[in-house]
């Protein structure tokens, strides 16, 4: 039987596979930032239910504070100073988990929230603090730099270990070129996105998983990303013009938004139809901001955009109760 | 074999059945005493026909139906009655009902019953099985009679629902397999009777024992064996009839809508005994199961037995009883006490320990995972219905279609937030109907006062009328024929000549008025301040008052003309 606890353990675990893809192809930067991510979030939370007076272990024990922690931890650029990472955390738990009543209240996708709020505050460092992949650091940075790039403690500098990523240099670098140029760039690889393609295959494995162990529907996976390369197709079928589709599945944060972040069920629309549709307008808004935006990537905020239009989602897509001719509708007075 | 239609969602929970079919069925010894509740069904207690200290007969009426849906009980065995009172009846809210007791003499007399004559119509057929207390024993309590009326013409399909979903429950598996001959005898006695166009019965498949045994007796009968998968609420009415047919009961209809009709299977062996033998319910067929249990199985015993009787027979350790259940785990309800008496719809009784049944763990916010709605069988949105109950938005629970819930329990089980989502709404429902009932109640009231206000104002307007015409007569004698004071004329009650009120009741009968209509201000006044709902009525009394203050001032005023 699944307990709410499990659900959250379930959903954890199946991070792994992507998170070990991570820390392989971009160095300890992510497992630091997942460990701090995740307690952060716990600490946070014990803090504010000791102060709304809530069970404190009872309550931590549901895990969910510490899948939000990781999902953060999974999402934010893997050289981030501590503080940014403990703004975005925070502010998740605070602001977008507890001000809304705690579990199961919130509107907004907390991880997200924490993610959009540092995006916007600390742009800078939020697009170039990408690690690059080990294998093209000249001297790949070791646990002890890691640390260091993370406390600000040494004399670490990260120039020489970041860089933009796949889906920010193409959107650039393809004014000025055509497509078999730019891929010439090391960090293409030979595939797709050299790391990044494996990253996103490790995500869509854990997902798969879930979807196996009923954790998850498949309704929001599948529209989200059937809407991003319907979108890719449509708009952007020329990778001398654009970002080709092969980068948005497998570039960046999609497979982790897809499986993971978009799923959220307290913040996603409710029934199938719903879900279906609260997918399909991630998928759009995603390629919109990726393409005509100037964000590299935008998982963050097109999730939180179709949290906006998960009550009205939810108004217009019941499922037409057994017995009833046809569908309930609207907002009920 | 098979179905080709499906309904939505459903749950495998473990079935637990195994424990109470080792045995053949069981018959419960006679108790000494027994308790028979008036009201054994869905509607209504019929009137008392025994008094206290009268013998009785195995068998013999002990209350008569009442217009309505009030069905009448029977003498489950031969004995004295010692009591009629209050008593406290197997009901998810420990209600008390009215309950006549008997001490049993032993030996078991029967009453002689009158079997239906084959002459008889089909309106008096089901009045027979009225008269003989047939209700559906399923665990529903629907009066038969009034069942098999529900439909306006004879339904396409009959079905007969064997398939017994829920988890422990026994029952009708064992009356299946064992007696599959009456079984069959039921369903074609009720298809007799209504005259369907084809008779099925559906059975989970995770009976093999009972459909083959039906398989065979219903052999050269044209009944149908439907077997369905094993699926939790596969033996709802609604969902039974969308697995055999494909067709959707409309919400808020019957099954009579869709030229369905659906009987429990021992319901239907109810209905043959009471038409061919005469014989009323006063037995049933009772799973007792539960690890508390030495001697679990199927017991067959008299309507009125006490609980603790049979659990006694069944063996229970009182030390490790942890749940008393009555039906069965997902739409069964706990019992506080085992001091209750066997009733027509109890098809089940749950000895349950802790270890079967740890005590819920503490519910956890809803996460709106939608494990709950991949579940339900009605395709509604339970984390949606559970958000408004619990927030006591209840009409907007009703707006999400709270009443087409059967309330099976099916997304309490699949909650990983452990929420009891039926209890919240079984409670919206009750404050639904309250609701309705008092709004109906308010709407009565309010057009009761409406017909009493219309008749005064009439009333009032038919004395107007006469004193006006009283007024013309006297002012045609003063002015006409003043020495014809005709005898006619002093016929009229109040003639001013005519020995009538003096002028001094008069002033006191104004000065009453007046003082009346001054009360009637004032109360006005501060019901415009405090109770504004009342200001119609008051603004209607003082009207009224109004009128009388100026009659009497007329009256006063022509009695001094007078003189
Ligand atoms: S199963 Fe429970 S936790 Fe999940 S959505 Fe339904 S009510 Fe909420
Ligand atoms: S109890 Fe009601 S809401 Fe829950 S699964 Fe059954 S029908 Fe659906």
């Amino acid at each position: 039987m699944l307990t709410t606890q499990r659900i959250m353990l379930w959903v954890m675990a199946a991070t792994l596979p992507g998170l070990l893809a991570l820390i392989h192809f971009f160095g300890w930067g992510v497992l630091i930032n997942v460990l701090w991510c995740m307690g952060i979030a716990m600490a946070t939370e014990a803090l504010i239910l000791w102060i709304r007076a809530r069970p404190v272990q009872h309550t931590l024990m549901d895990g969910s504070a510490a899948l939000t922690g990781l999902l953060l931890g999974l999402s934010l650029p893997p050289l981030l100073p501590w503080w940014i990472a403990l703004v975005a955390t925070a502010s998740a738990i605070i602001l977008a988990k507890h001000l809304y009543g705690g579990l199961g209240s919130n509107l907004f996708n907390p991880a997200m929230v924490g993610y959009a709020l540092v995006l916007v505050s600390f742009p800078e460092a939020m697009s170039t603090r990408w690690a690059l992949p080990l294998s093209l650091q000249e001297t790949p940075l070791s646990l002890l730099d890691s640390l260091s790039v993370f406390t600000g403690l040494g004399s670490t500098s990260v120039d020489a270990f970041t860089g933009a990523t796949p889906l920010d240099d193409y959107k650039h670098a393809i004014d000025g070129a055509i497509a078999s140029q730019v891929t010439t760039a090391p960090i293409y690889g030979d595939r797709v996105a050299l790391g990044w393609e494996w990253v996103n295959l490790g995500f869509l494995a854990g997902g798969l998983l879930l979807i196996q162990r009923r954790i998850i529907t498949w309704h929001i996976p599948v529209s989200l990303l059937g809407a991003l390369t319907i979108m890719a197709l449509l708009f952007g079928y020329d990778p001398d013009q654009s970002v080709p589709l092969s980068l948005h599945l497998l570039a960046g944060g999609t497979m982790l938004g897809a499986f993971f972040i978009a799923t959220d069920p307290v913040s996603a629309a409710t029934s199938n139809r719903g879900k279906l549709w609260y997918g399909a307008g991630i998928g759009v808004l995603l390629y919109t901001i990726r393409a005509w935006g100037s964000y590299p990537d935008a998982v963050a905020f097109a999730v939180l955009l179709m949290n906006l239009a998960v009550p009205f989602l939810d108004y217009y897509t019941r499922p037409r109760t057994r017995g009833h001719k046809r569908a309930g509708r609207g907002v009920p007075s | 074999m098979g179905t080709q239609f499906d309904f939505p969602g459903g749950i495998h929970p473990p079935d637990n059945k195994l424990r109470s079919l080792q045995t053949p069925i069981r018959q419960a010894p006679l108790p000494d005493r027994l308790t028979v509740p008036l009201r054994q069904h869905r509607g209504d207690p019929g009137r008392v026909v025994v008094a206290v200290g009268d013998h009785v007969l195995t068998g013999q009426p002990l209350s008569e139906g009442q217009p309505g849906r009030s069905v009448p009980v029977h003498a489950p065995t031969s004995g004295t009655i010692t009591a009629i009172k209050s008593h406290e009846v197997p009901h998810a809210s420990g209600l008390e009902e009215t309950c006549i007791l008997i001490e049993a003499d032993g030996r078991d007399q029967w009453y002689k019953l009158a079997p239906c004559p084959d002459s008889a119509s089909t309106a008096e057929r089901y009045d027979h099985l009225h008269r003989t207390g047939v209700v559906g024993l399923g665990g529903a309590g629907f009066p038969t009679r009034d069942k098999l009326q529900s439909a306006e013409a004879a339904p396409d399909v009959l079905i007969l629902n064997g398939a017994e979903c829920e988890p422990y429950i026994t029952a009708d598996q064992a009356l299946m397999r064992e007696r599959p001959d009456s079984v069959v005898a039921g369903a074609l006695a009720l298809w007799r009777l209504v005259g369907a166009g084809r008779c099925l019965i559906g059975i989970e498949d995770n009976k093999p024992d009972a459909i083959e045994a039906l398989r065979q007796s219903a052999e050269g009968t044209s009944v149908e064996i439907r077997v369905v998968a094993t699926r939790y609420p596969s033996g709802g009415e609604r969902q039974l009839i969308q697995l055999l047919t494909g067709l959707e009961v409309p919400s808020g209809g019957l099954p009579a809508d869709v030229g369905v009709l659906c009987q429990n299977v021992a319901t239907a062996v109810a209905v043959d005994r009471s038409l061919r033998l005469g014989e009323p319910v006063i037995q049933r067929i009772t799973t007792l199961t539960g690890e508390a249990l030495a001697r679990p199985g199927n017991i067959e015993a008299r309507i009125g037995t006490p609980l603790d009787h049979l659990l006694f027979e069944a063996g229970l350790d009182p030390q490790r009883l942890h749940r008393l259940i009555m039906g069965g785990p997902l739409m069964g309800f706990d019992l506080t006490t085992t001091g209750l008496p066997l009733i027509k719809t109890a098809n089940c009784l749950i000895a349950g320990t802790a270890g079967e049944f740890p005590d819920p763990p503490v519910p956890q916010p809803c996460i709106r995972c939608g494990l709950c709605e991949q579940a339900c069988p009605v395709d509604l949105l339970p984390q949606q219905l559970y958000w408004f109950a619990s927030a006591g938005e209840h009409r907007k629970a009703e707006h999400f279609d709270l009443f087409d819930c059967i309330e099976c329990g099916a997304c309490d089980w699949v909650c990983p937030s452990h929420l009891p989502l039926t209890e919240y709404y079984r409670h919206s429902k009750g404050v639904l109907r309250q609701e309705q009932k008092e709004q109906a109640e308010a709407d009565h009231a309010r057009q009761r006062f409406e017909e009493r206000q219309a008749r005064l104002e009439r009333e009032q307007a038919e004395r107007e009328e006469r004193r006006r015409a009283r007024q013309q007569a006297r002012e045609q004698r003063h002015n006409v024929a003043p020495a014809e004071a005709s005898e006619a004329a002093t016929a009229a009650a109040t003639s001013p000549t005519a020995p009538g009120p003096d002028r001094e009741t008069l002033i006191q009968r104004r000065d009453q008025a007046r003082q009346k209509v001054e009360e009637a201000q004032a109360q006005l006044a501060e019901a415009r301040e405090q109770t504004p709902e009342a200001v119609p009525k008051l603004e209607r009394a003082l009207n009224k008052h109004q009128k009388r203050l100026d009659a009497a001032e007329k009256a006063l005023s022509d009695a001094q003309e007078d003189t």
